[in-house]
């Protein structure tokens, strides 16, 4: 049989980082079941074939190229997002180190594998440039974070949220499925560029499949990414996971939701993103003041960051309404959102002790004892808040601009609105931290390796938020 | 010696944080250590700061700049630079950083090194938000300010601290949020108008803006100098952070901090929204006298010290806004050398107050009574810083409320007659509170007190001298700071007049409307 009929090795060489991935993930996969390693030997296993993946990456550069027939289309903006991939999934494999045992579960081969497996699935779903292999990208993520979500067994939250997120996300791909059926029907082409020019050229079925098959697609990411109303799922699921594997869930996911429906629009509908505009300013504006609104009343600081990532979700829209020109500042503030995310759910992770360190009442007192691990936390909330001179301001203002500059401005205001209702609830934690009388203690536990990281991870708020710069040039530069 | 010279803002905008490093590093030698390493580092922040006092011409351009691209992407440079508006605001702000270490030397008990560290940072976003010349760098100094002063009240304030801290912080960023739509708007006009996206404050007032969008952009600035000065009614946060601050937070407050509003407002709104400032004229006029008043009728009845003296401060800040929406050369330097006054006079009331704290460990008026007796030497001062904020001639706040008012006489006289009751009622409140204070019979409690010792005269003398040259002989002050209010408030009058002189384009804009 002769292969290259299906695929040149420009095409192979092109997915060198998916491979060298999944060949590491099935390593470690046969590690377990040949029972040859210890827990910590896999996740450094994993570790390194992240390593060599970005280093792969690395090597590949930044040139448009369209691979498997126009299934994949690789260029800057893929490399950026894989390269955010790798960053989250190296962090969480890091974060993991010691936190399962923690919890009174143990670390198996599957858990490094299907982070690795996740990862994969984004990067599919960002270099995708067919709605088939979209799809593919997204369930390989999904049923990976599905097992991943409920890896605590023997804990009912775990198994609670694991099987929620199954439940609702089943409906997401079933509407994404469903929307992607419909454009095909509505352009005879799931393609991206081929649907875009039967939509230039009206050589359209109906009118309304394609409306219907776009407000599915959408829907189906607006589950993915948790925008108002199809957020319900997020907050339960963040609260029973893992803690590590919540902060996985709530960065690079969220990056290749965006990522993905940013092309999608991109290159597949911008003929007709206009007619979208309306709903997608009343989508930013809505999961913006819900999730806000909801933070501020939660008692579980896990919960209070799944509202706050809804919220953050909500600036995000933002950059989807006014597309083109906003994707260098919707990369930054992903990757800036991730960073600060993933120092703050480092900290609860160090923190948090069997069923304690959840809630705001047991961050009391916190300061007087832990005096560092105090102020990294209260550095990643005060730069979630969006103060300056963190990160968290420097993306706002990149983000904002954007939209201002396209004329939104009472979009803007309501996002600086919300950000004022979002300082309540992140304050309110550093109140409990350093101003409160201590009654529980929390007892934090954690290696070298987490310390070494949440360090990087604070200086990187700060770097970001005082001189973003360097990092804008390489944002800026991003072309869709 | 000369880098050192034009390098002179960034200097003292990165010594404190070199200082918080320095505390930092050397917090394991003991708390007796780091205090002293924060009032060395704020002294040398003060010699150094005398070099713009010294170097500083009698010019209206801005002295000192320096300038270099930043985030070159978002075409945002550091800029900085002084002119006579800032000038004595860096100065005032430098002078009282010393004498809040030296003020919180005894009182602060727990986490020494992070307050100092908090007071530090502070500082240096104090000297940025007077020096910026970029927007970008403006509301980053603006907004760093808040997350120290948050921690100064809600670690080590008294009773109440949480709520005022939220309060304070929640209270501040309505308005500079809304301020910072109104930069993320002008930064639009930028790419628009002028081909480059610039937040330079150069940059600014090259835009065109119509008087409409200069309308709401004054609306969006002010609201949060407003906040900030405070004025009525927004001032409704400033009682309660003074009162539940530590001392050295009050100074800080009431000193600097509240400038920052006043400050806003001559450097943004006056020569960039011109338009927009001159339709609201009438209410914030309205508003600053309400305040005044406002202001001294309550602090007449406030059982507590520093409530006493936050109110009052409503009310004195209540001219300087005054004196700034008048716009003629004579009331904007009153407001500028009052801005300087009430730091003082107000700062020192603050620090005389927490001394008796400490010594009492109550506030309260009616805790109090023949202090005079116990405590002789404190009661002189006490009593010279109230006639000073009181605005006894000779001393300063004399000159400020005399040039505001006398200023600000031709264009609004109703306002300068109401407002001039205030200067009597402060009178009212500030001696009555002295009589029930110092005089009458001694308690038990208050008698056998410690008098001032020699670090509290260390803080408490640089200010009475202050007080007193600036009251006596405030010429050298006033030299430097009316070229800058000269060109500012001629600007002004070049903006509204040539709006008023073209009626032939708006006539026929709205001929052509009627036609359509």
């Amino acid at each position: 049989m002769d292969l290259s009929q299906y695929f040149t090795s420009a095409d192979l060489a092109g997915i060198a980082p998916e491979i060298i991935l999944t060949v590491t993930a099935l390593f470690v996969l046969t590690l377990e079941m040949a029972k040859l390693s210890r827990p910590g030997i896999m996740l450094l296993v994993a570790a390194i074939g992240i390593v060599l993946a970005g280093g792969a990456l690395a090597q590949a550069g930044n040139d448009e190229r369209i691979l498997f027939g126009g299934m994949l289309r690789l260029n800057s903006f893929t490399t950026f997002l894989d390269f955010l991939y790798l960053a989250v999934g190296l962090v969480t494999l890091i974060l993991s180190q010691g936190y399962l045992e923690k919890k009174g579960s143990e670390i198996r081969g599957e858990y490094p594998a299907l982070i690795l497996f996740a990862v994969i699935g984004m990067m599919l779903m960002t270099q995708a440039n067919d709605l088939v292999i979209v799809f593919l990208g997204l369930e390989l993520l999904s049923l990976s974070l599905y097992v991943l979500v409920g890896f605590l067994r023997h804990n009912l939250y775990s198994n609670e949220s694991g099987l929620k997120y199954l439940l609702l996300g089943a409906f997401a791909t079933g509407f994404f499925l469903f929307g992607a059926a419909l454009t095909y029907g509505a352009t005879g082409t799931t393609n991206f560029n081929g649907i875009a020019a039967a939509i230039a050229s009206g050589a359209i079925l109906s009118d309304v499949f394609l409306s219907l098959g776009i407000g599915l697609l959408l829907i189906g990411f607006a589950f993915k990414v948790a925008l108002v109303p199809f957020h319900m799922w997020s907050p339960d699921v963040y609260q029973g996971a893992p803690t590590t594997v919540t902060a996985f869930l709530c960065t690079a996911p969220k990056a290749a939701g965006f990522g993905a429906l940013l092309k999608l629009f991109a290159t597949a509908f911008p003929e007709v993103h206009g007619e979208w505009q309306a709903l997608l300013w009343i989508l930013a504006a809505l999961t913006m003041t819900v999730g806000n609104i909801s933070a501020l009343v939660q008692t579980n600081v896990k919960r209070m960051l799944a509202f706050s990532s809804i919220a953050h979700a909500g600036y995000l829209a933002m950059g989807v309404l006014v597309l083109d020109s906003s994707v260098g500042a919707v990369l930054f503030y992903l990757a800036v959102y991730s960073v600060m995310n993933l120092g703050a759910f480092a900290i609860i992770a160090v923190a948090e002790k069997e069923e304690q360190g959840v809630t705001f009442e047991d961050y009391r007192g916190f300061a007087s004892r832990h005096p560092w691990l105090s102020a990294g936390m209260a550095l990643f909330l005060i730069s979630l808040a969006g103060f300056p001179p963190t990160a968290g301001f420097a993306a706002k203002y990149g983000l904002f601009s954007v939209v201002m500059t396209k004329g939104y401005i009472w979009l803007v205001i309501i996002a600086v609105l919300n950000t004022l209702v979002s300082v309540y609830y992140y304050l309110r934690l550093v109140v409990n931290m350093y101003m409160l009388k201590e009654e529980k203690v929390l007892r934090p536990e954690s290696g070298i390796f987490v310390i070494g990281l949440i360090v990087l991870l604070a200086a990187a708020v700060l770097l970001f938020g005082i001189a973003p710069g360097f990092f804008l040039e390489i944002t800026t530069t991003v072309k869709l | 010696m000369s880098w050192f010279n034009e390098h002179i803002l960034t200097v003292l905008i990165l010594l404190p944080l070199a200082g918080v490093g320095l505390l930092l590093s050397t917090r394991s030698l003991g708390n007796e250590f780091v205090k002293r390493g924060a009032l060395l580092i704020s002294v040398l922040e003060f010699l150094f700061s005398l070099i713009l006092f010294i170097g500083f011409k009698p010019m209206a351009n801005f002295q000192f700049t320096e300038q270099t691209v930043w985030i070159p992407a978002w075409g945002i440079s550091y800029s900085v630079g002084v002119d006579g508006i800032s000038l004595f605001l860096i100065l005032l702000t430098t002078f009282l950083m010393p004498i809040a270490v030296l003020a919180s030397w005894r009182s602060v008990e727990k986490s020494v090194t992070s307050f100092f560290i908090s007071l530090l940072v502070m500082e240096s976003a104090m000297v940025g938000v007077f020096s910026a010349l970029d927007l970008f760098f403006f509301y980053i100094f603006w907004e760093a300010i808040l997350i120290p002063m948050y921690f100064l009240i809600g670690v080590w304030g008294s009773k109440k601290r949480i709520y005022a801290a939220i309060k304070f912080v929640l209270f501040t960023m309505v308005g500079s949020l809304l301020m910072l739509v109104g930069i993320l708007y002008l930064y639009s006009q930028t790419t628009a108008q002028l081909g480059a996206a610039s937040l330079a404050y150069e940059d600014m007032s090259r835009l065109v803006l119509s008087s409409g969008i200069q309308y709401w952009l004054f609306l969006a600035f002010a609201l949060s100098f407003a906040i900030k000065i405070p004025l009525f009614p927004f001032h409704t946060w400033l009682p309660d952070a003074h009162t539940e601050a530590p001392t050295a937070g009050s100074i800080i407050l009431a000193g600097v901090l509240l400038k920052m509003g006043g400050y806003g407002f001559l450097r943004f709104c006056v020569p960039l929204f011109p338009l927009g400032m001159k339709e609201f004229i009438p209410l914030i006029i309205t508003l600053a006298v309400v305040g005044i008043i406002y202001g001294a009728l309550m602090a007449l009845v406030q059982p507590d010290l520093k409530r006493l003296v936050a109110f009052s401060s409503v009310s004195h800040l209540g001219f300087v806004v005054l004196g700034i929406f008048a716009l003629t050369s004579r009331s904007v330097t009153g407001s500028v050398i009052q801005m300087v006054n009430h730091g003082l006079a107000t700062g020192a009331l603050f620090l005389l107050v927490g001394m008796l704290y400490e010594r009492r460990h109550t506030r309260m008026i009616a805790d109090f009574g023949g202090l005079a007796k116990s405590l002789p030497r404190y009661s002189v001062v006490f009593l010279i810083v109230v006639l000073a904020s009181a605005g006894l001639p000779g001393l300063n706040g004399f000159v400020g409320e005399f040039l505001i008012l006398s200023g600000s006489y031709e264009p609004h006289p109703a306002a300068v007659v109401i407002s001039a009751l205030g200067i009597i009622l402060a009178a009212v409140y500030l001696l009555w509170m002295v009589e029930r204070v110092f005089f009458g019979p001694v308690s038990e409690e208050n008698s056998g007190l410690k008098d001032l010792m020699s670090r509290e005269w260390l803080a408490i003398v640089p200010m009475i001298v202050m007080m007193v040259w600036l009251g006596i002989y405030p010429k050298p002050f006033l030299d430097k700071i009316e070229p800058s209010v000269d060109k500012l408030v001629k600007d002004f009058s070049t903006a509204i007049s040539e709006t008023e002189n073209t009626p032939i384009i708006l006539n026929r804009e709205s001929f052509e409307e009627v036609n359509e």
